[in-house]
């Protein structure tokens, strides 16, 4: 199951770097002859700046400057490539690793680690990036995708004809939050409301420790099918494949077709977070195996072959350091929230509990000063 | 001069829900069987025909289903009224209500309210099968993020459903259900007082019944009885249950400097148990005798046939006045 016959997984680029558009998949080949040579560079400058980013941002973790990472290297073909598949109206509700997602919407690198650090637990307007917050326990964002493409559609925004008018929803789940509950009744919502949904599903094999034999019983492109809700597997280290898949679904979402569900085969290169240690439940082999299938490394191969030379690559190198050192400063610099954020925005409208604690904590803090 | 009708409570919110439903179109209403059934108690009836099947629909048989939709629906700018059928059945939307719903407007640092109503038929004395019959409010009164509400008479259900819907934050809407079908006067012009005001509903001297929901009924009879034997009981509806018009039971305790608390939800880590710790902190000089809290017992609610012994009464009510008034 884990291995599937490279017929049943939708794949346009090779290990090797090598494109071929299998026949049965035409159509998304299709999509990919209307990118040009600035999109395969903005692919892969994002997919090594968001590695950059990670690894960063894991130092940054080990020296105490994070309370937690979790690393998403190895899903970058995947996430840039989904990422910038979604379009400029759509709504993204991702899990808690699509930081490659982010970036493709406009959401600060500052904001995850301001999230990461302590300083709040959001940091960013999900009604100006479109990206929404992270979702901590697990699958509850796939229901609130589920009911923001319901709006939708009671907007009046699928399926007008006018597809510069209309709108879809992308949820992102992981391997282990297919096992929730809450996506099951996401998919059966999204299902029976024929709603604009897709369900981007990123196989990585591993739920923290457990592999993705304990999650589930059939391929997870399958997941959907007694909902209703149909699905393709696709190789999720090739960004081509994954852009492709996610641009023809989402346009027919988008059209009224009613949601759909990608399963992306990759895999966690890195730990679940950088509390966890991935040597006690998988060999190294098996790690080593997938380090060879890189969506990065593939994906250059693939832009050396199309021409791109070493000038674009060693850029694309010097600007990782730059933003590697931007945000360990920016870090550094990061304010302490100030005490009254423990009662901001607890509610919307005055609430008298929080009003008198807010002042009480006031008064307790300046009576120690008094004292002092 | 204000208009007024006579209304059952059902009615009431149901009459509450079109007049909301009227003013802002983004007011929706769903869950399980509320269309053309209009819900297992009617609340909704008549609201499909009015509003039609965009504004009013069944869902699937999923209530994290219900209230994860309703706030993807509100990021989407609508304002849901949602209704869970019966008290037992909102644990499967626990963590939606509690983690989610309660926590994006802290999470997104304000750039998300969350203007959700959930609606919930609770409490016992209507001889039901197991999960019919509980009285769950705790559980959310102690979540920073929710309001809790539940009114005892048709006025203030007309009133504070319209209020809860206008709220901007999520609301636990807890309805009476044995109390259904009591009828009252209704004023269809102005409102009793804010959403999360308490009110005096029947002034004494001598004790403080503080009630809420259906117990409010029970509190007015005990006071009824204790008139007969020459004891004046004042009764406190608390209609909010988070936050607490703290100042109004305060200064009732002031003036009786005796009270009594009764709910129909078991005792132990209760709101009853709240409301006797903040009136002991707040008001210990004026009291004259501890609090006492009447509830239902710590156990399981019990096969209908022994309700009747499990939830407080009028006369257990009475046991408690006289315990206070023995100090």
């Amino acid at each position: 199951m884990n291995q599937p016959a490279s017929e049943q997984m939708l794949q346009l680029l090779d290990q090797e770097g090598q494109y071929e558009v299998p026949s049965k998949y035409s159509q998304y080949g299709e999509v990919v002859d209307q990118l040009g040579e600035e999109d395969y560079k903005k692919f892969y400058r994002d997919m090594a700046r968001i590695r950059r980013f990670d690894e960063e941002a894991t130092a940054l973790q080990r020296q105490g400057q994070l309370g937690l990472w979790v690393p998403a290297i190895g899903q970058e073909g995947a996430q840039i490539g989904s990422g910038y598949a979604v379009g400029n109206k759509d709504h993204i509700f991702p899990s808690y690793r699509e930081h490659g997602v982010a970036i493709t919407h406009g959401v600060e690198l500052m904001s995850i680690l301001k999230m990461m650090r302590g300083v709040n637990h959001g940091g960013w307007d999900p009604n100006e990036t479109r990206f929404h917050h992270y979702a901590i326990v697990l699958a509850t964002q796939a229901l609130h995708a589920a009911g923001y493409a319901m709006g939708v559609k009671f907007d009046g925004l699928v399926g007008t004809g006018d597809p510069e008018n209309d709108l879809a929803v992308i949820t992102y789940i992981g391997d282990g939050a297919t096992a929730e509950g809450d996506v099951s009744e996401a998919l059966l919502f999204a299902a029976v409301n024929e709603s604009p949904l897709m369900f981007f599903v990123q196989n990585n094999q591993w739920a923290i420790s457990s592999n993705v034999e304990t999650t589930t019983k059939v391929p997870l492109f399958t997941r959907g099918l007694g909902f209703g809700v149909p699905g393709i597997r696709i190789d999720g280290n090739d960004v081509l494949a994954s852009y492709a898949a996610t641009k023809l679904h989402m346009d027919e979402i988008r059209a009224g077709k009613g949601p759909f569900l990608i399963e992306a085969l990759t895999y966690r290169i890195g730990a679940h977070t950088t509390s966890d240690d991935p040597s006690k439940y998988r060999s190294s082999e098996e790690v080593e195996s997938w380090k060879a299938k890189d969506p990065i490394i593939r994906f250059e191969k693939f832009l050396r072959r199309q021409g791109i030379g070493d000038d674009f690559f060693e850029q694309v190198s010097q600007d990782g350091e730059d933003l590697a050192k931007e945000i360990r400063e920016a870090t550094f610099a990061l304010p302490e929230p100030p005490i009254e954020n423990i009662f901001e925005n607890v509610y919307t409208d005055p609430h008298p509990v929080v009003d008198a604690q807010r002042q009480w904590l006031k008064d307790y803090e300046n009576s120690l000063e008094d004292n002092e | 001069m204000s208009n007024y009708t006579e209304l059952s409570i059902a009615k009431a919110l149901n009459k509450g829900m079109a007049k909301a439903m009227q003013k802002d179109p983004k007011v929706i209403t769903f869950g399980e069987d509320i269309a053309r059934l209009g819900g297992v108690f009617r609340v909704t009836e008549g609201l499909l025909d009015e509003f039609g099947a965009n504004r009013v629909f069944n869902t699937p048989i999923a209530e994290s289903g219900i209230v994860g939709t309703a706030i993807g629906l509100a990021m989407r700018g609508y304002k849901s009224v949602v209704e869970i059928q019966f008290d037992g059945f909102v644990y499967p939307a626990f963590n939606q209500i509690t983690s989610q719903l309660a926590k994006f407007t802290y999470r997104s640092e304000g750039s998300l309210s969350m203007p959700v109503v959930v609606r919930i038929p609770y409490g016992g004395g209507i001889g039901a099968v197991e999960h019919h019959s509980e009285s769950p409010e705790a559980y959310f009164a102690h979540t920073a993020g929710l309001r809790v509400v539940s009114p005892s008479n048709p006025n203030d259900a007309y009133w504070m459903m319209q209020q809860a819907i206008e709220s901007n934050d999520p609301v636990i809407f807890l309805e009476p259900k044995r109390r259904y079908w009591q009828k009252g006067a209704v004023n269809l012009d102005q409102p009793p007082l804010p959403l999360h005001s308490a009110r005096v509903l029947l002034e004494g001297s001598q004790v403080t019944v503080v009630a809420y929901g259906p117990m409010v009924t029970t509190a007015l009879q005990a006071a009824e009885i204790a008139k007969e034997e020459g004891i004046s009981i004042e009764v406190v509806d608390l209609r909010s249950l988070s936050p607490i018009d703290m100042n109004t039971v305060l200064d009732s305790v002031r003036s009786t400097n005796r009270v009594v608390v009764a709910a129909e939800a078991p005792t132990f880590v209760s709101v009853a148990s709240e409301l006797a710790a903040a009136i002991s902190e707040q008001a210990f000089y004026h009291l004259e005798a501890p609090v006492i809290r009447v509830g239902s017992f710590d156990t399981p609610y019990p096969p209908a046939k022994l309700e009747e012994s499990y939830l407080p009464d009028a006369d257990r009510i009475l046991d408690a006045v006289d315990r206070v008034l023995a100090y």
